[in-house]
């Protein structure tokens, strides 16, 4: 009997751990290349749960979205706000590519309503995107709320609080925001594959502020990855 | 047999007077409900309602699937029914009344059929059938072995009228049922409720008899109340309004369990209603030819009006640009799917707070969690002098200690500074 390694290889149920593409799952892309090639199959996880622990509130968790959110709503699909900790302003996702006519703000009084709003808005798939801002979520409603995702297409963004990042959570991606050399750094704390250890910068500025900010010049990959970078993508 | 008899018999028996205005009120909601499957709808009061089937039958799978879907509904909406059908709408009525659920399909099967029934199907008064029994007359088969003359002469034209048209040897006409436009129903709760989700029991039998009724004039609902009415203060109102018309019994009834779930009720509720003042048309949905790539997306509207349902109507929003220079009008919440305006304004952060934020100054410089950096500015913001809410501001971006970007601004004129807004 002759037995072939590379078509057993082949076969979609092995799964090597120095692999990253996993055929068939669907992604959405960031808009950062530096990211979508730390990240499984070369972008946001589509059906699946996505957390953002920002090291703090403004530190650039939406610009990291701007790109994947813009493409999204440009295809004509919904953008799910739930429980938002702040009033999105129009003029500035309109500025970010942001289509805001397929913006939806869900408001919710409790933490309860806030995690049955994103659990109802992942099982209908009736979105492009869910994004939900959540306090102190335990393990077992993070699962429901992964299963729902995994229910549905749309990529589902979940931001936590950044001393959750000790905590196990059933999320597929986990991603760590902080800063460095002036710019924006993401750790991927969890990614479906093996682990990645350095942050990934990514040059995720408000063009004003860019040209004055000569942290980000003085860095040479997060430079050179702003050259290359449509200024249309690092609005937001 | 008397009340009081009756009383001696069953000492713990319950003696409600009977409501003939209800019966009615009920047989022309069952009436209204059941011209979803035909058009051809009569009434036989007090108790009856006639379907003409033969043309439904293909659409609805077959008979055997149509009275599936007839039990069903039936037993959802609380009514217990006899089903019988006949050639005949006579034939049809008599066999249910008799309790047979035969369903004849030939002509020529009706005759054994109805010979078998007692003659009380006749609904004669009490004379007529104690004269039938004088002569020894039980079932129908036996008074048509009578002489047809004899019979004619001693109970009038009308006894062997009923027969001839029950048999197809008569036209039988029927006025058919026309639907009102408006949709109301009631029911009486059989015990006053206090918990309003206790109510989600009679308002499921509400709403199945709304879809029904909804499907025979090929139309949705786009807003339906139900009154919850007390015994001595004002009804309760809930009122559910849909993004887009439906008539999915099973959509309305998450609705009314969701709005149930959250209702206060202040006091005992004795009967519920359901009202549809407006129907709106609702077109069929057609099968794509091709079956679609991936998982299908889901019910936009249905989502929206679930969360509505839950988180009440205005919780539920979209925001839109306006053309204003203050940044704080600029946004604006709107109905989702709302067109915007596309203005270009200059750099602005994605969160506004909902009131801005005064900063400390301390040695001319603005403080937020410590020093805060200066980026970019000053933008000059003047405007509004015209309704009051005057601004004259000078609009930075500055960095936090933190790294953090925000958007912030000084009065002018010497005033303080404030924090308006964060670049996330």
């Amino acid at each position: 009997m002759s037995f072939s390694f590379s078509a057993l290889l082949d076969r979609p149920d092995i799964w090597r751990g120095d692999s990253l593409n996993r055929a068939g799952a669907p992604v959405v892309s960031s808009g950062f290349p530096a990211l979508d090639a730390g990240l499984p199959g070369g972008g946001w996880p589509a059906g699946a749960l996505t957390e953002i622990l920002p090291a703090h509130e403004g530190i650039g968790e939406l610009r990291l979205l701007g790109s994947a959110l813009a493409e999204l709503s440009r295809r004509g699909l919904r953008l799910a706000w739930i429980a938002p900790p702040h009033l999105p302003y129009a003029p500035a996702l309109a500025a970010a590519g942001i289509d805001i006519a397929k913006l939806v703000i869900v408001r919710t009084a409790s933490r309860k309503e806030t995690l049955w709003a994103a659990e109802q808005a992942l099982a209908a798939n009736a979105c492009g995107a869910v994004l939900a801002w959540l306090q102190g979520a335990k393990y077992a409603e993070l699962r429901r709320l992964q299963i729902a995702a995994e229910g549905g297409r749309a990529p589902a963004f979940l931001f936590r609080p950044p001393e959750t990042a000790g905590e196990s959570s059933p999320a597929a991606l986990r991603v760590a925001l902080g800063t460095a050399c002036g710019g924006l750094a993401a750790h991927v704390l969890k990614r479906r594959g093996s682990p990645l250890t350095r942050p990934i910068l990514l040059p995720a500025m408000p063009p004003a502020v860019r040209g004055k900010n000569s942290h980000v010049d003085r860095h040479p990959t997060a430079a050179a990855a702003a050259r290359d970078f449509p200024a249309r993508l690092v609005h937001a | 047999m008397a009340v009081s008899a009756a009383l001696a018999l069953a000492p713990r028996l319950r003696v409600v007077q009977r409501d003939p205005a209800a019966e009615t009120e009920a047989l022309l909601g069952v009436a209204g409900w059941a011209a979803q499957f035909t058009p051809g709808v009569a009434l036989e009061f007090p108790d009856a309602v006639l379907l003409d089937a033969v043309g439904s039958l293909k659409l609805f799978g077959g008979l055997t699937s149509l009275l599936e879907r007839l039990r069903r509904d039936l037993t959802e909406m609380g009514w217990s029914a006899e089903l019988a059908g006949a050639p005949t709408p006579r034939g049809a009525f008599w066999l249910a009344l008799a309790g047979k659920s035969r369903f004849i399909g030939s002509a020529t099967e009706i005759e054994p059929a109805l010979t078998e029934l007692p003659v009380a199907v006749l609904r004669r008064d009490g004379e007529t059938l104690e004269a039938l029994e004088a002569v020894g007359v039980r079932t129908l088969g036996e008074l048509l072995a009578l002489p047809r003359e004899g019979v004619a002469r001693r109970f009038r034209q009308g006894l062997l009228g009923d027969l001839d048209r029950a048999l197809g040897r008569l036209p039988d006409p029927r006025i058919f049922f026309v639907p009102p436009a408006r949709f109301r129903a009631a029911i009486e709760l059989p015990a006053e409720v206090v918990q309003a989700e206790a109510l989600l029991f009679a308002a499921k039998r509400l709403i199945v008899q709304l879809t029904g009724f909804l499907a025979a004039r090929s139309g949705g609902a786009q807003r339906f109340v139900f009154r919850l009415r007390h015994r001595d203060r004002a009804a309760t109102e809930v009122s559910i309004g849909l993004v887009a018309p439906s008539r999915d019994t099973g959509h309305f009834t998450l609705l009314a369990r969701e709005r149930f779930s959250g209702l206060a009720l202040g006091q005992p509720v004795r009967e519920i209603a359901l009202e549809v003042d407006e129907v709106v048309p609702l077109a069929g949905r057609n099968l794509g030819l091709l079956l679609e790539q991936g998982k299908p997306r889901g019910d936009w509207e249905r989502l929206v009006e679930r969360l509505r349902a839950r988180l009440g109507s205005e919780a539920v929003h979209g925001i839109a640009v306006r053309s204003e220079h203050r940044p704080e009008f600029a946004s604006t919440a709107v109905d989702s799917d709302a067109s915007s305006l596309e203005l270009d304004f200059g750099e602005r952060p994605v969160w506004l707070l909902d009131r801005p934020k005064p900063l400390a100054e301390i040695g001319a410089r603005p403080h937020h969690e410590g020093p805060l950096e200066l980026l970019a500015g000053p933008e000059r913001i003047e405007s509004g002098w015209w309704d009051g809410n005057n601004v004259a501001r000078d609009y930075f971006v500055a960095r936090m200690q933190n790294e953090a970007l925000v958007w912030i601004y000084r009065e002018r004129g010497g005033g303080g500074w404030y924090l308006h807004g964060l670049f996330a």
